[in-house]
């Protein structure tokens, strides 16, 4: 019992075991239950930067554990793993500290907390997976983990969006599972290596790989919400606002486009992948998935829906990264991993915020909530700018690598375009948002109707989480270039996938 | 030690006439069988574990004459499942049956059953085996019938036909088998059996006894009305345990004895069955209205999956591979017998609560009633076959060894009876977490939620994370290895 075999496993437990503890707590233990999110996540931070700093280092991690004979259950740290595992971490403690003060009088916290330990468990779980095996067991943990929390308020809407998102998701899982499965009876045990495994494999038939392929990416995109199969996600937005948080920035959508990067990437290899024709599959795929997004979310005036369709659309940026043969748009792709991230959950806190404070659902109520709320504005305001792809916030970045890599590639023809296009649609749909909030004149009396008496503008555990992952989504743009930043992490992955 | 192999057929029949003869303290005497039964099980789980089988020749006679009774992975593993859901049924009985002398009706019954269950899982004989079906059966329907009530006497007789039917087919192929080979002991058996016509009829006849009591599609009437409307612990234990019974026969008749007279034809018939099963037992289970009648279908559905490994299996080489896939198939058959009945014990919980199993007013459930909910969705997410569960090993390992044999059609059958599945279970869920006062107000935890919950666990943590040992159990010199941290 070494740290370098241990390591992943304590990451794990480091939510499991607070979450499991919580399930248990009596609704009015407020400070226990406060105190043991706060410490599992922390926890969780500090064994993730150790972990950070040794693969940097080249140190290997790994929890290996026979399920059944030749089934084993993998963790295992690589560069990949360690982006999306930060990721999570990061998210994870900022979004709990908005939940703690979102659902401050709400009933069922105990369950909500604990399932929310169990959602960010099994999003660990599928980060550090070590083999495609370990991947489905977690995938499919996520989903079991994640219905509770969207039917949580228990209105017959929850409840119908809880049940469209388990028939997507578990229909999904089916395929991935479907795909998985026959793929190990042709290729062995699948374990994730960079570079891929498949492409060593000669005696493989192209056409059962390809089919493979497109069931695993059928089940993977699901989560990932690529069009077609994205109908669950603005289902799903009647979740309360730290779910739907967590669900568009780490866990759910995240874990989707994770597997996808992971299926090219370690499994198929991206050259092979290539030679196979998948990738133009997928690339298109992904570029239809944007554009529509995009038009989705023009037209819909529910904020929270039309923060859904931007996922929808910004997600598939990963996928679309991953398309693209060659280090630059891997990079982009990464990148926009994280950054991603970090840009939809502080839009997702703020318009949690206009909901909580204000009774503002949307966008035609938003005249003039900067004026009311400037700190969560301010936020949103980042988030968005950064969404459009204005430097320095990290979208920028994001897109930059996009079109740079797709450049050296030489498919700029197609990919450009859906970048420009893409960019102007974010900004047709987030820039009015901003217009109204700045500019337009605010209502004499807000939809919400109870006015706020306090020093700032809302709870403090609601104002500081979007300002706090805003600022990340500044410095990631602004100081990308920095050791350790996304950027630079990314970067490094590229260069061991392509053993540069 | 091998007479450590009579104790789970010797335990419960004392404790049996022990609650007959002393009814006020049947309680005392109904758990303490049933805790030294599954402590003796244990013993021989792990005694199986270190030689593979343990035999013992009742009495000194020799196989063939005696008595004789054995214990190899199979064996061990299902009497290990039974010694443990036996002893939390009844464990929730005594809460259950509020009034004393319904208690005192129920335990002779209920051991008697245990007995005649252990009996038939360690017999090496056929006849033997006949007696103990029988017995079985009987001691069954009349736990069926306790209820009391008309529906529940209706159903119970209707098991009690079909019961004696089935037995009457098995015991005629029985008669015809002693006729040609002058033995009944199984491994005997084994060494002399030809393919030839009679064997062949002889098989036919048995096997069509057991499919009737393994309530095989389409021989499943009897069962969803049997199970629905017995008590709650006797439809955990008929589920879990009494159907398996005769799956278990069929799996040690057709691997073990005839497997020279079969051919591939045959199990794809019963494949096909199996796969019938699945897909009407779950779309049953999904319209069902009622929570117990819910979990009824899905017994028969589940029984159809047991029943998919059958062609599989036998289309698999001799060797690793097809250790690994009947590891997988005692996997299976051990995770819904922990699932299963649990799922009836929470269906228990929740009727004797509100008065009614009625789904679609379930609302308030996960409020009201947060551990038994808590049940429903760990056996539910077993019954589906999702992680962390054994169901979900054994049907990764079911659908490898199907592609490796070139067997797709059992592909898509798993797919939708598995996304069935999801759907029945989230049916329920969904309802448990929707609005409503439909089961009463919010109590503390209760005594009577925990044997349930300790099962849900097993079926989903313990059969998950520790199924490598099921392998080791079965599997003779396997090499699967433990923890390596």
């Amino acid at each position: 019992m070494s740290l370098s075999n241990s390591l992943p496993l304590l990451i794990l437990l480091s939510s499991l075991l607070p979450g499991l503890a919580i399930f248990l707590l009596r609704e009015e233990s407020f400070r226990l239950r406060t105190a043991l999110n706060l410490f599992g996540a922390s926890v969780k931070l500090i064994l993730v930067g150790v972990m950070i700093w040794g693969v940097f280092h080249e140190q290997v991690y790994e929890t290996r554990w026979t399920l059944a004979p030749g089934l084993d259950l993998v963790l295992h740290a690589d560069a990949l793993s360690v982006l999306f595992v930060s990721l999570s971490t990061l998210l994870w403690l900022v979004t709990t500290v908005y939940a703690i003060g979102y659902l401050e009088d709400s009933p069922h916290r105990s369950r909500f907390f604990g399932f929310f330990s169990l959602c960010v468990t099994a999003t660990v779980g599928l980060a550090l997976a070590g083999n495609l095996f370990t991947f489905v067991v977690f995938y499919e943990f996520l989903t079991l983990a994640t219905y509770p929390l969207v039917a949580h308020k228990g209105t017959p809407e929850a409840i119908r969006g809880a049940r469209i998102y388990l028939a997507y998701t578990l229909a999904g899982g089916m395929a991935l599972l479907i795909g998985a499965v026959w793929l190990r009876t042709l290729a062995g045990p699948l374990d994730f290596v960079q570079g891929g495994i498949l492409g060593g494999m000669d005696h493989l038939d192209p056409w059962t790989l390809r089919w493979i392929f497109l069931l695993l990416i059928v089940g993977l995109g699901v989560k990932a919400a690529l069009v077609p199969l994205h109908g669950w996600l603005p289902q799903a937005m009647v979740a309360p606002a730290p779910v739907s948080a967590l669900l568009h920035a780490v866990a759910v959508v995240k874990a989707g486009a994770f597997g996808i990067v992971r299926v090219v990437y370690d499994v198929y290899g991206v050259e092979f992948a290539a030679s196979l024709g998948v990738l133009a599959l997928l690339g298109a795929a992904a570029a239809v998935t944007i554009i529509y997004g995009s038009v989705k979310a023009l037209s819909q005036d529910n904020l929270k829906k039309r923060l859904a369709y931007s996922t929808v659309s910004q997600v598939s940026y990963i996928a679309l990264g991953t398309a693209i043969l060659g280090p630059l748009a891997t990079v982009g792709g990464m990148v926009h991993l994280v950054h991603q991230g970090v840009m939809k959950i502080t839009l997702f806190f703020a318009a949690g915020n206009y909901a909580e404070a204000l009774g503002v659902h949307r966008v035609s109520e938003m005249d003039g909530v900067g004026r009311r709320m400037p700190g969560t504005t301010l936020a949103f305001t980042i988030g968005a700018l950064g969404m459009i792809g204005i430097p320095p916030v990290a979208g920028f970045v994001s897109k930059w690598y996009l079109g740079l890599g797709a450049a050296e590639s030489g498919a700029a023809l197609w990919v450009l375009p859906v970048l420009v296009g893409s960019s102007l649609l974010n900004a047709a749909y987030f820039l009015p948002i901003l217009y109204r909030a700045w500019f337009g004149q605010p209502p004499a009396k807000w939809p919400g109707g109870h006015t706020h008496a306090g020093r700032w503008e809302i709870n403090q555990a609601l104002l500081w989480p979007p300002l706090l992952t805003a600022g990340l989504a500044l410095a990631a743009g602004l100081f990308a270039a920095a050791p350790y930043s996304p950027l630079e992490w990314a970067r490094l992955i590229a260069e061991r996938e392509y053993s540069l | 030690m091998n007479n450590l192999l009579a104790l789970p057929v010797v335990l419960p029949l004392l404790g049996s006439l022990l609650a007959l003869v002393w009814p006020r303290r049947a309680d005392w005497a109904g758990l303490g069988a049933s805790v030294a039964a599954f402590v003796a099980a244990g013993h021989i789980g792990a005694e199986v574990m270190r030689n593979a089988t343990l035999e013992l020749a009742v009495g000194g006679w020799a196989p063939g004459l005696g008595i004789a009774l054995r214990a190899d992975g199979l064996s061990a593993s299902l009497l290990l499942m039974s010694t443990l859901v036996a002893l939390a049924a009844g464990l929730y009985a005594t809460t259950y049956f509020a009034e004393a002398q319904k208690r005192a009706d129920f335990w002779p019954l209920w051991l008697l059953m245990i007995t005649a269950l252990h009996a038939l899982l360690l017999s090496g004989d056929l006849f033997n085996i006949y007696v103990t079906l029988e017995l079985l059966g009987l001691a069954a329907v009349a736990l069926a019938a306790l209820g009391g009530s008309r529906a529940a006497l209706q159903a119970a007789v209707r098991y009690l036909t079909v019961g004696l039917l089935g037995s009457l087919a098995f015991l005629t192929g029985v008669g015809l088998i002693y006729a040609g080979y002058g033995t009944l002991d199984m491994v005997m058996l084994a060494g002399r059996v030809d393919a030839e016509p009679a064997t062949w009829v002889a098989l036919a006849l048995m096997t069509a006894g057991l499919l009737i009591k393994s309530a095989l599609f389409p021989m499943h009437f009897w069962l969803p009305s049997a199970h629905a409307n017995a008590p709650a612990p006797v439809s955990a234990a008929l589920s879990a345990l009494v159907v398996k019974a005769a799956f278990y026969l069929v799996l040690r008749l057709w691997l073990d004895v005839f497997d020279v007279a079969l051919s591939q034809a045959s199990a794809g018939l019963l494949g096909l069955l199996g796969a019938s099963a699945v897909i009407w037992g779950s779309w049953q289970a999904y319209r069902a209205e009622r929570l117990k009648l819910l979990a009824a279908y899905s017994t028969v559905a589940q029984i159809g999956y047991l029943f998919l490994f059958i062609p599989v299996l036998l289309a698999t080489e001799p060797g690793e591979a097809r250790d690994l896939l009947f590891g997988a198939l005692v996997l299976f058959a051990l995770t819904h017998g922990f699932s299963k009945s649990a799922f009836f014990l929470g269906a228990g919980v929740i009727l004797h609560r509100a008065g009614h199993d009625r789904i679609a007013e379930l609302g308030g459930t996960a409020r009201a009633l947060p551990v038994t909910t808590f049940v429903l969705a760990l056996a539910g997410i077993a019954l589906i076959g999702l992680p962390p569960s054994g169901t979900f090993l054994a049907k990764w390992q079911l659908m490898t060894s199907a592609i490796a044999a070139g067997q797709w059609l059992w592909i898509p059958v798993i797919a939708i009876g598995t996304l069935l599945a999801g759907a029945y279970v989230f049916r329920v869920l969904g309802h448990a977490f929707g609005p409503g006062e439909g089961v009463g107000p919010s109590l503390a935890w209760a005594r009577a939620e925990l044997p349930a919950l300790l099962l849900a666990l097993v079926a989903t943590a313990v059969l998950g994370l520790g199924a490598a040992q099921v392998w080791t159990m079965v599997v003779p010199g396997s090499n699967a290895e433990g923890v390596s941290l």
